[in-house]
C-alpha cells in the first residue's frame, strides 16, 4: 500500500474544500465551522509533514459530528441530515487519508457530494462551481495515478480529459428520454421555503415581499406587451375577510372561462418560479387553455401545484367586461363584514351610500375620500391597532398595497358595493437583453374588484389613488426617497441594473433550455432536427446511435493522432511482424541496426534487404530532418514489397 | 572528416593495444564526450599503456601520478616554496597540471589524497594558498585501479565513483592476440614512436562535431525510459542520477560519431550503457550480480519506445 505524496494530499484537499465550499449555504454554522478546522488542520499536518492523529481521536470526531446532526436536524436520514453527515465525514476522511487507496474513497466522496449541490439548487454559479470541483477532482484522481506533475499541468490534463467527454455529454442529455417531473422522488423538504403569494392577505404580508428581488416569473410577449398599467397579473382573489386576514372564497373550477374575452388580445409565455401553489398568475384575463382550470372568480389554476419552472402559453385579453351576471351566492360573500371590528370605516361607508346620488358614483366617491386623506404609501408602515383598517385609515395614514386594498374594499362593503380583493403581481420590467418582462416577488401587488350591477367586476387599484407612481413605473418610483430599498431595487445604480439585467438574461436562457429541457422541449427540438415526435424507443435508439458515434469519433482521432506521426513506425511494425511470423523475432529493446545485423547472422540471404531497412529506418526515425511523406511512403513501399520466407 | 579521424586513432590505437577494440574505442568515447575514464583491472593487463596511447595520439600534454599510501595532497596539486630572491611564496604547479593525467592505482592512495584529484576532476581548476589556477583545457584524468578486494586499497566511494564518466575493465588478451603481443615487438618502444595523429585544433574540432550529433525526441523518451526503470524498476536499489543521465547521452553521442552517424540511435545509448552505468547502479538483492549482468537486466527490461 504506498502512501500519499505531499502534491496527492494537496490535491484531495483543494477538492474537498471546493467540493465543501457551496454547501456551507445550507449546512449547520457549527458543521461548517468544523470542515473547515479539520481541513485547516489537514493543511498545516500536510505543511509540517507530521504524522496523521490517532484513530481513537477520530472517532470522537466522528462522533462530534453525528450528535451535531442529530441536534440540528433530530435524525439522520433524508436529504439534509444526509448531506451534513457525508461533509462532515468527508473532511474527517481527509485526516485517516494515507495511502492511495484511501484517496480514491475521497474523490468518490467528493464526485458524490458535487452532485449533493444540485439537489438544493440548480443555477448556474452552482453548475459553474460543480464544473470546477469535477476539473479538481479529476485532477485529484489523475495525481493519485501518477508522478507529481506541476499544479497547472495537472489541471490542463484533467480539463482536456472533462472537455473530452464532453460531447457524449451533450448526446446523452439532449436524447435521454424525458420524463414528466422529477425523475426521482425528491424528499418533501426540497418544496418548502419557497417566497411568494399565499392565499390569505393581513397586514404587513406584502411589504415583507417588497424587499426581496427573488424573480416570480418571466413574460415573453409576441409583439408589444401592454403598457404597465395594464400588467396586473391575476392571482388569488380574497373575498373571506374576519377583521384581519383575508382569505379566498370557495372555488369553484371548470375548464372554461366564465366570461367571452374580447378586445385586444396579447398572445405571450409565462415561465413560472416553483410556488408550490396551483395558481398560474396570468393577465387578466385569459382565453380558454386545454389541461388548465379556471375558477369563478378568474383566477387561472394548473392542475399540479407548481412544484418546477413552469412554462404556459396564453393568450389574454384585458378589456373583457367580466361578471356581468354574477351570482347572488358570490355577491353576498363579496358584501360580507365581520361584526365588531372597524366601526369608524363603516360608518364612513354608510356616509358615502347617503351622499351618492347613484350607487354607481359610491367607487368614485370612495377614491376621493382616499386622496383628501393623504394617505401616504410606504414599506414600513406604522403598527396598527386591533381595527386595522380604521387605525390605517384614520390615525397612522401610512401603508403598503394590502392596506389600501383592505380599507377600501371594506369601505365599499360597508356601502353596500360587492366588492373583493385581489392579489397577484403588477407591472415589471423589460429585460432590455432579451426582451422579457421580468416579474419580481417586489412587484407583488393587491388591488380590488367592485361589483357594479350593469357592469360586473371592474378593477379599482386604490394604491394608484395615493402613489400612481407604483402602477406606471414600479415600485422604486412611488417610494420615498428615504425608504432604504435593497440594492438591487434601486433605479439610481444604473450599471448595477444593466449588470443584473444582463445577467437575468443568462438566467432566463439556462433556465429555458438546460433547466427546462423538458419533454415538450425535447420533442420540439427533435423535431425541429427533423425526428418528427420521437417516442422513447427510438429516442433510446437515437441516443445510443449517438454515443456510439460520439465514442467512434473519438477513438478515430485518438488513432489518427497517433498514426499521421507514426506511420513509418507502423510499416517498420509490420516488417517486424513478417520476420517473426517466420521465426525471426525482435526483441522489444532491440534497436533496428542490431536486429538487421543479428538477423544478417541467421539468414545471410536477407542480409542485404534487412540492413538497408533497418539503416533507412533508424534514420527516418532518429535522424535530425523529419520524414517527408514521400520518404516515408517509399519506406512503407519497399517495407510492403519485402516478403521473407 | 571527423569520422575518419576517429577510424584513425582507434586503428593506430588497436595496433599497440592488441584484442581490446571495444574498450579502446569505448576510452576513445569517453574523451570525446570529455568525460573522465575510470580503468579498473588486475595489474599487467595494458591499462598504463592505453593511457599513454591515447595522450600520444590526441596529443596531449601527459602527467603520470603513482598514487600511493602515504601520499599527500601536495603531491598531486602542488606546493607554495618561499623564494628567496623574491621574498614570497611561489606556488609549484603539481603533476595534476596537464592535460591528460594517469592517475595510476588510485586506489592505493588514502581518501584524502584521492579526494584532490577527485576535487580537481569536477571544478577544473586548484585552490591553493588562498588562490585559484586554473588547470590546463581540455582536461582529463584516466584512473586505473586494482579491483577493491586486495589488500591495502581504499576502494573510491560511489559519490566519488560518480564523477567518472565510463569504468571500463580491459581484461585478458584471447588467444590470438596474446600470440601477436608476445611475438610482437617490445611495446614501450612502439609507444616512443606512436607520432601524433591529430593535427592542433582538430581535438577541438572533434568535441564540436560529437556536441552536434543529432537526438531527436523518440532517443529521449528511451533514455528517459532507461532511467525511470532504473529508478523505479524492481532490482535496483540506487538508480541513475540526472549526472548520468547527461553523460549517457554525451558518449552516445560521441559512439555515433564514431560509428559514422549524425544521430543517435538507441544501439549507441546500449553500446556505452555498460560503460557509463556499470558503476553508479547497484542491485536491490542481496546476491552480487557482476556490473554488466546488471546494465544487462536494464536494457532487456526496457522496450524502445
Amino acid at each position: 500500500m504506498s502512501s500519499l505524496r505531499p502534491d496527492q494530499a494537496g490535491w484531495l484537499m483543494a477538492s474537498a474544500a471546493i467540493t465543501l465550499l457551496p454547501h456551507t449555504a445550507h449546512l449547520p454554522l457549527a458543521l461548517s465551522a468544523i470542515c473547515t478546522l479539520l481541513l485547516a488542520w489537514r493543511g498545516t499536518l500536510v505543511h509540517g509533514g507530521r504524522a496523521l492523529p490517532h484513530r481513537a481521536l477520530l472517532m470522537a470526531l466522528a462522533a462530534t459530528i453525528v450528535a451535531i446532526v442529530l441536534i440540528e436536524f433530530h435524525h439522520l436520514f433524508g436529504k439534509e441530515p444526509g448531506i451534513a453527515l457525508l461533509a462532515g465525514l468527508l473532511s474527517l476522511k481527509l485526516l485517516e487519508t494515507r495511502s492511495v487507496r484511501d484517496g480514491r474513497a475521497v474523490v468518490l466522496l467528493c464526485f458524490f457530494m458535487q452532485l449533493g449541490q444540485f439537489l438544493y439548487q440548480q443555477n448556474m454559479a452552482i453548475a459553474a462551481l460543480a464544473f470546477i470541483g469535477t476539473i479538481t477532482t479529476v485532477a485529484s484522481l489523475l495525481a493519485l495515478q501518477g508522478f507529481a506533475e506541476p499544479p497547472r499541468a495537472r489541471a490542463l490534463a484533467a480539463a482536456r480529459l472533462i472537455l473530452q467527454g464532453l460531447p457524449l455529454m451533450l448526446v446523452l442529455f439532449v436524447l435521454f428520454p424525458r420524463v414528466q417531473g422529477p425523475l426521482w422522488g425528491l424528499p418533501a423538504d426540497a418544496y418548502n421555503r419557497v417566497g411568494g403569494l399565499s392565499d390569505s392577505m393581513a397586514p404587513g404580508d406584502f411589504a415583507r415581499l417588497g424587499e426581496s428581488g427573488a424573480i416570480a416569473f418571466r413574460a415573453r410577449f409576441e409583439g408589444d406587451p401592454p403598457p404597465p398599467a395594464e400588467r396586473y397579473w391575476r392571482g388569488p382573489v380574497l373575498t373571506r375577510f374576519d377583521g384581519h386576514t383575508w382569505r379566498s372564497g370557495p372555488l369553484r373550477s371548470g375548464e372554461q372561462p366564465a366570461y367571452r374575452p374580447q378586445g385586444i388580445a396579447y398572445p405571450y409565455t409565462l415561465t413560472l418560479e416553483a410556488h408550490n401553489n396551483h395558481w398560474l398568475l396570468a393577465l387578466d384575463f385569459p382565453a380558454a387553455t386545454p389541461g388548465l382550470r379556471f375558477t369563478d372568480d378568474y383566477q387561472l389554476l394548473a392542475r399540479e401545484p407548481v412544484q418546477n419552472r413552469q412554462r404556459v402559453t396564453l393568450l389574454s385579453y384585458p378589456h373583457t367586461p367580466v361578471g356581468v351576471e354574477e351570482t347572488v351566492f358570490n355577491l353576498r360573500a363579496a358584501l360580507a363584514l365581520p361584526p365588531g371590528f372597524n366601526p369608524r370605516t363603516r360608518e364612513l361607508g354608510q356616509r358615502l351610500r347617503a351622499e351618492a346620488k347613484n350607487p354607481a358614483d359610491i367607487p368614485a366617491l370612495a377614491i376621493a375620500h382616499f386622496r383628501q386623506s393623504r394617505l401616504s404609501y410606504t414599506l414600513e408602515p406604522a403598527p396598527l391597532g386591533r381595527d386595522d383598517v380604521d387605525s390605517f385609515l384614520f390615525d397612522t395614514k401610512q401603508g403598503f398595497c394590502e392596506h389600501f386594498a383592505a380599507a377600501f374594499v371594506v369601505t365599499l362593503r360597508a356601502a353596500g358595493i360587492p366588492a373583493r380583493v385581489v392579489t397577484g403581481y403588477q407591472g415589471g420590467e423589460i429585460n432590455p437583453v432579451d426582451g422579457t418582462l421580468v416579474i419580481r416577488q417586489s412587484d407583488a401587488h393587491a388591488w380590488t374588484e367592485a361589483w357594479l350591477p350593469g357592469r360586473g367586476w371592474i378593477r379599482i387599484d386604490p394604491t394608484a389613488a395615493s402613489a400612481p407612481q407604483r402602477i406606471e413605473n414600479g415600485l422604486a418610483a412611488a417610494l420615498p426617497d428615504s425608504t432604504r430599498l435593497p440594492l438591487m431595487l434601486r433605479a439610481d445604480l444604473a450599471w448595477l441594473h444593466g449588470l443584473r439585467n444582463r445577467l437575468d438574461a443568462l438566467n432566463n436562457s439556462w433556465n429555458q433550455w438546460v433547466l427546462g429541457y423538458n419533454p415538450a422541449r425535447q420533442k420540439e427540438l427533435l423535431s425541429g432536427l427533423g425526428f418528427g415526435q420521437p417516442d422513447w424507443q427510438t429516442l433510446t435508439a437515437l441516443m445510443g446511435g449517438g454515443s456510439l458515434i460520439v465514442m467512434g469519433g473519438l477513438t478515430l482521432w485518438a488513432l489518427r493522432r497517433r498514426s499521421s506521426a507514426d506511420a513509418i513506425d507502423r510499416s517498420w511494425a509490420l516488417l517486424c511482424r513478417r520476420l517473426a511470423s517466420i521465426g525471426l523475432p525482435r526483441d522489444a529493446w532491440e534497436g533496428p541496426l542490431d536486429y538487421a545485423h543479428r538477423l544478417a547472422r541467421q539468414r545471410p540471404d536477407l542480409a542485404e534487404t534487412l540492413t538497408s531497412l533497418a539503416t533507412d529506418y533508424a534514420r527516418l526515425r532518429y535522424g535530425p530532418a523529419t520524414a517527408d511523406p514521400l520518404q516515408s511512403r517509399r519506406f512503407h513501399h519497399s517495407i510492403k514489397n519485402f516478403r521473407p520466407r | 572528416m571527423p569520422i575518419h579521424t576517429a577510424h584513425r586513432l582507434t586503428d593506430a590505437a588497436s595496433r599497440i593495444i592488441l584484442g581490446k577494440e571495444h574498450a579502446v574505442r569505448l576510452a576513445l568515447a569517453c574523451i570525446l564526450a570529455r568525460g573522465h575514464l575510470l580503468i579498473e583491472d588486475i595489474p599487467g593487463v595494458g591499462k598504463t599503456t592505453l593511457a599513454h596511447v591515447l595522450a600520444r595520439l590526441l596529443g596531449l600534454q601527459f602527467q603520470r601520478i603513482q598514487f600511493t599510501s602515504d601520499m599527500l595532497p601536495a603531491d598531486i596539486v602542488g606546493v607554495s616554496v618561499f623564494d628567496q630572491r623574491e621574498g614570497a611564496f611561489r606556488f609549484h604547479p603539481g603533476p595534476v597540471f596537464a592535460q591528460l593525467v594517469l592517475a595510476d592505482e588510485i586506489n592505493r592512495a588514502t581518501p584524502r589524497a584521492q579526494s584532490a584529484l577527485l576535487e580537481a576532476m569536477e571544478e577544473h581548476q586548484i585552490s591553493a594558498e588562498g588562490r585559484t589556477w586554473p588547470l590546463p583545457e581540455p582536461f582529463f584524468v584516466i584512473a586505473t585501479q586494482n579491483p577493491a578486494d586486495q589488500i591495502g586499497t581504499f576502494p573510491l566511494p560511489e559519490s566519488q565513483l560518480d564523477r567518472f564518466l565510463m569504468r571500463i575493465s580491459l581484461g585478458y588478451p584471447d588467444r590470438a592476440a596474446e600470440r601477436a603481443l608476445l611475438a610482437g615487438d617490445d611495446r614501450r618502444e612502439m609507444l616512443a614512436r606512436l607520432p601524433t595523429e591529430l593535427k592542433p585544433g582538430e581535438l577541438d574540432t572533434l568535441f564540436a562535431a560529437t556536441r552536434a550529433v543529432h537526438v531527436g525526441p523518440r532517443l529521449l523518451d528511451y533514455v528517459q525510459a532507461l532511467l525511470a526503470h532504473s529508478r523505479e524498476g524492481a532490482g535496483f536499489a540506487v538508480g541513475l542520477s540526472p549526472r548520468a543521465g547527461l553523460g549517457l547521452l554525451a558518449s552516445a553521442r560521441a559512439w555515433a560519431l564514431m560509428a559514422g552517424r549524425d544521430h543517435v540511435l538507441p544501439e549507441d545509448v546500449q553500446a556505452v550503457l555498460p560503460a557509463v552505468a556499470g558503476h553508479r547502479l547497484r542491485a536491490a538483492d542481496e546476491t552480487p550480480l557482476p556490473p554488466e549482468r546488471l546494465v544487462c537486466r536494464l536494457i532487456e527490461a526496457v522496450a524502445l519506445p
